[in-house]
């Protein structure tokens, strides 16, 4: 049963995916964005992530997602222009990807991975506040400044008359 | 469920369609969604690292600072892109060329 659910999940992930890249609607593109995201998420679920999951939801979905509607929505004036555009040099595009695709995964069957046992945590909440906190400090640090530096940065770039 | 190579294989269809989004679109705003794409397939190889690596935590901080660099890659990359509209009245990448020569 969990078996099929992972299939299920990880097929609409990638095909979705193939949406967003292939489509020629710029709103589609960013609801199938979504699914993939969300299917992103479930794969978490699975990898026994949950507190990743649960941040991808909520700042992939909550967040970025927004913005890029945001984006759709301010660049192209909805009721004049057509919010289509059109993909350029498809051919060599889909030969390099099929190309680095074929590449990474003849690596991917041809490593022997080690896989190590573990048990299932009851959190991992638990956890990465304490790897944070320790062992991970100052990076957190650095991520606060970096996110400050990105909010004055956004916000003086798309001021108007700059 | 319980092999690595299935989570490797589905981030790397992830890379490969992320690649070929960037390449291919010529809005500024979709090159964006291709860069999530990337961003996402790399997170998913971080965390399925950590799951099979005995689960220790230390992907699972990846993937978080990741996904914050991702946020905050977006924000900045969508006021550029708003500006090079309100400047040059288009967001086509190929347009935005004024720095070259």
């Amino acid at each position: 049963m969990a078996d099929i659910v992972f299939w299920v999940i990880a097929s609409i992930t990638v095909i979705s995916a193939a949406f967003v890249v292939l489509n020629n609607q710029l709103l589609y593109s960013a609801v199938a964005l979504l699914i993939t995201l969300f299917g992103v998420a479930g794969l978490y679920v699975f990898l026994w992530a949950d507190f990743i999951a649960g941040v991808q939801l909520i700042v992939y979905i909550g967040g970025i997602l927004v913005l890029i509607i945001f984006g759709i929505m301010l660049t192209n004036r909805i009721s004049s222009v057509r919010l289509s555009q059109t993909n350029v040099q498809q051919g060599i595009g889909a030969v390099v990807s099929i190309w680095l695709l074929i590449l990474i995964s003849l690596v991917i069957s041809k490593t022997p991975w080690l896989q190590l046992e573990a048990v299932e945590p009851i959190s991992t909440v638990n956890n990465i506040g304490v790897l944070l906190l320790t062992k991970y400090l100052l990076p957190f640090e650095a991520a606060s400044l970096l996110l400050l530096g990105a909010l004055i940065g956004a916000a003086v770039l798309s001021r108007e008359g700059t | 469920m319980d092999q690595l190579n299935n989570y490797l294989f589905i981030a790397a269809a992830l890379f490969s369609l992320g690649v070929f989004g960037v390449m291919t679109r010529r809005n500024g705003i979709a090159v964006l969604m291709g860069v999530e794409l990337i961003l996402n397939a790399a997170n998913i190889n971080f965390v399925a690292f950590s799951r099979f690596g005995g689960m220790n935590f230390d992907g699972h901080i990846f993937g978080l600072f990741v996904i914050v660099l991702a946020a905050a890659e977006a924000a900045v990359a969508l006021a550029i892109v708003i500006n090079i509209y309100n400047n040059l009245n288009t967001i086509n990448v190929d347009d935005a060329s004024s720095l070259k020569n």
